[in-house]
C-alpha cells in the first residue's frame, strides 16, 4: 500500500506541517532511547565495524596503501550496515510483531512514524563514520579526512541510498525467522565485490563489471574521496549520480510496497 | 470521501454499518453485514472464529478496505482514515505489540503525547489496574498485564468509540473479571464499546446488544434477552414418557403442547414425569444458529452450504 501520506488536510497546513515534524522528533527521541536500552545490541552494532578495523589494521600496519583502501571501506561498510541491513531488519521485526500496525491506528503521520525510524538509522550511520575517521586516525595514524564537507555529501547520499533499499528490502523478507539469511544474502556479498576489504583492481572482470552498478562501490568510492585521496567533489560526479539512481530506485519500492500488517 | 450524515441518520448512532462486503478474491469474508451502534452502547460481535468478526471491526479500525457497503464511524468514513477519526477512536488489536524495552509510564506518555486531549497517564494506569507497574519494563509484565496496557495504550487518547478484538483471550479467570470491570467502568464514562468475541458469557456480562456473525453474515441480533429468550419465543418441553425415554420438543406454542401432555396423562391416569419447559438461553440459540447444521431459526438467511463447514466450529 503506498499511502504514506497522513490526512489530507496536512497539504499546505503550515501549522500541521510543524507538528508533524515534532512528531517525528519524538518518535526519532524514542527509538534513539530504546536503541540504548538494549546495550548489547548497541555495542555489537559499534563493534564489529571496529574489529574488523582493527583485524585489518593489525594485518596491513606496514602498508599505509592497504590501510587508505580498509579506512573508507570500513566506513561504507557502516553505513550500509546501520541503514539497510538495520532496516530490512528491523521493519520485518516491527510488521511481525504487530507495531507497525499499532502505529497506524493512532494519529502519528505515517511519514513522522518512518522519519523517525529513518532518522534513527542515519544516526548510527553518523557514529559508524565518526568511530571510523577517529581509529583511522588515532589507532592508525590514517591523516584527518581531507574533505570533510565531501564526506558529509557522501554519508548523506549513502543513507538516502541504503535507507530507501534496507525498507523496499524488507518487502521481500517473508518474516523475521528468515531475515538474518535474507540480508546476509546480500550484504556478504557486497562487501566483497564492491571492494571493502581489498583494492578491486586485481578481481576478475565479471565482479569488477558487477561492481561498477552496485551503490556501495561508489560510497567507498566517494568516501575514499574525502577520506584519503582528496579528490574534489565535482570529480565524484559520477559516483553521486549513481547513488541517486539507487536511492530512486529503492525509494520508489520502499513506498510501493509498503505493508503495516503482518503476512498471513 | 467523508460521508455526510443525512437526514436518516440520527446524531446518537455513533457507527453505521450497510450492506457491508469483503471478498478476497473468490472467497466471501463478509457478506452484506448491516449494523449499527449507539453512541455510550455496548455492542457485540459474537461468533465462532473465520466467522468475519474481525475482518469487520478491522474495515471499521480502517486497517482494511471494503470491497461494498457503507460504513461511517462517528460519521467518518473510516477507508479514507482521516487524521481526526484516529484521534477519537481508539483500538485493541488481537495480538499486543509493545515496545519492550520501554516502563509501562514511558509508553503510555509516549502515545498519549501522539493525541491532542489525551488522558492522563495515572488515570489510564489506575483505569487498567498497573497501579505499581509504572517503572516496569514491558518485556517483565505478563501476558495479562501486557494486554491490559494494551488497552490502557487504546485508552490513553480518551477515545468517543473503542474497538475491543477479542480482549480477553487467554486470560485466567480472574484478569478476566478485572478486564470486564475495566470495560464497564468505560461505559460509564459515556465510551462506546465494539467488542468481538467468541465467549458467549462475555457478550452476555458486557454487551447492551449482541449481533451473532456466522459465516460473514449476521444471523441473529438483538440484546442478549432477546436472542436467548422473548425475542424467538421457540420454548424447550421436556418430559418422560411412561417408559421411561426422555423426550424433548421445541415449539413456539407451549400451551397447546403442555396441554395435549397433561390432558393425555390426566386421561390415561399417571403423571408426567420430569416435566420441564425452559426457554433457551443465549447459549443455546448461539450454539444453534452457529453450528456445522443448517440454522433453524426462521429468519436466518440461507447460507452458501460446505464451503467453509469444516472452519466454522463452535467457539
Amino acid at each position: 500500500m503506498a499511502d504514506l501520506s497522513s490526512s489530507p488536510k496536512a497539504a499546505g497546513n503550515a501549522e500541521q506541517g510543524k507538528s508533524q515534524l515534532a512528531l517525528a522528533w519524538r518518535q526519532y527521541r524514542l527509538e534513539r532511547k530504546m536503541f540504548w536500552r538494549n546495550p548489547s545490541a548497541a555495542f555489537f552494532n559499534f563493534m564489529l565495524p571496529l574489529l574488523l578495523l582493527a583485524l585489518f589494521g593489525a594485518l596491513f600496519r606496514h602498508n599505509s596503501k592497504n590501510l587508505d583502501v580498509i579506512v573508507p571501506g570500513i566506513a561504507g561498510m557502516g553505513v550500509m550496515a546501520s541503514t539497510f541491513s538495520a532496516l530490512a531488519f528491523n521493519l520485518t521485526f516491527l510488521r511481525e510483531q504487530g507495531v507497525l500496525k499499532r502505529m497506524r491506528g493512532t494519529p502519528l503521520p505515517s511519514g513522522s512514524y518512518l522519519a523517525g525510524l529513518l532518522g534513527n538509522a542515519v544516526t548510527n550511520a553518523s557514529l559508524q563514520i565518526v568511530i571510523v575517521v577517529l581509529v583511522a586516525r588515532f589507532a592508525f595514524g590514517v591523516g584527518w579526512p581531507k574533505n570533510w564537507l565531501e564526506l558529509g555529501v557522501f554519508l548523506a547520499a549513502g543513507v538516502a541510498a541504503f535507507g530507501a533499499l534496507g525498507v523496499a528490502y524488507s518487502h521481500v523478507i517473508p518474516n523475521f525467522d528468515s531475515a538474518p539469511a535474507w540480508v546476509n544474502a546480500i550484504f556478504l556479498p557486497v562487501l566483497f565485490i564492491s571492494g571493502v576489504f581489498y583494492d578491486t583492481q586485481g578481481s576478475p572482470e565479471f565482479l569488477n563489471t558487477i561492481a561498477t552498478i552496485l551503490p556501495l562501490t561508489h560510497l567507498i568510492d566517494g568516501l575514499s574521496a574525502a577520506m584519503v585521496t582528496g579528490a574534489p567533489l565535482s570529480e565524484q560526479t559520477g559516483d553521486l549520480a549513481i547513488l541517486a539512481a539507487w536511492g530512486v530506485f529503492g525509494g520508489f519500492f520502499a513506498v510501493r510496497g509498503f505493508e503495516w500488517d503482518e503476512r498471513s | 470521501m467523508t460521508l455526510r450524515c443525512e437526514d436518516q441518520c440520527v446524531s446518537s448512532s455513533a457507527i453505521e454499518v450497510t450492506d457491508l462486503r469483503k471478498s478476497y478474491g473468490e472467497y466471501q469474508a463478509v457478506r452484506g453485514i448491516s449494523f449499527s451502534v449507539q453512541r455510550g452502547e455496548v455492542f457485540g460481535l459474537l461468533g465462532p472464529n473465520g466467522a468475519g468478526k474481525t475482518t469487520t471491526v478491522e474495515i471499521l479500525e480502517g486497517y482494511r478496505a471494503r470491497t461494498s457497503g457503507e460504513a461511517t464511524v462517528l460519521g467518518f468514513d473510516p477507508g479514507t482514515r482521516p487524521q481526526e477519526l484516529r484521534e477519537r477512536v481508539g483500538v485493541v488489536l488481537q495480538s499486543s505489540a509493545l515496545y519492550r524495552n520501554l516502563t509501562v509510564r514511558e509508553t503510555l506518555d509516549h502515545f498519549g503525547s501522539l493525541y491532542p486531549a489525551p488522558r492522563s497517564t495515572a488515570d489510564t494506569i489506575a483505569l487498567i489496574g498497573l497501579e505499581g507497574k509504572e517503572d516496569a519494563r514491558t518485556r517483565t509484565l505478563s501476558g495479562g498485564q501486557q494486554r491490559r496496557l494494551d488497552l490502557g495504550l487504546a485508552l490513553i487518547g480518551g477515545p468517543e468509540v473503542v474497538f475491543l478484538d477479542e480482549p480477553t483471550t487467554g486470560f485466567d479467570p480472574q484478569a478476566r473479571r478485572a478486564a470486564w470491570d475495566t470495560i464497564r467502568s468505560l461505559r460509564e464514562l459515556g465510551t462506546t464499546i465494539v467488542l468481538t468475541t467468541h465467549y458467549l458469557d462475555e457478550a452476555q456480562a458486557l454487551a447492551d446488544r449482541v449481533a451473532i456473525i456466522k459465516d460473514g453474515s449476521i444471523v441473529a441480533e438483538g440484546t442478549p434477552g432477546e436472542i436467548g429468550g422473548g425475542a424467538t419465543k421457540r420454548v424447550r418441553v421436556s418430559w418422560r414418557d411412561t417408559d421411561g425415554t426422555p423426550r424433548s420438543e421445541e415449539t413456539t406454542e407451549p400451551t397447546r403442547l403442555l396441554h395435549q401432555l397433561t390432558s393425555d396423562a390426566m386421561g390415561a391416569g399417571h403423571e408426567v414425569a420430569d416435566l420441564r419447559v425452559t426457554s433457551p438461553s443465549l447459549e443455546d440459540v448461539y450454539l444453534d444458529l452457529t453450528s456445522e447444521e443448517p440454522a433453524t431459526t426462521p429468519d436466518a438467511p440461507a447460507e452458501a452450504s460446505g464451503r467453509r463447514g469444516r472452519r466454522s466450529r463452535r467457539g
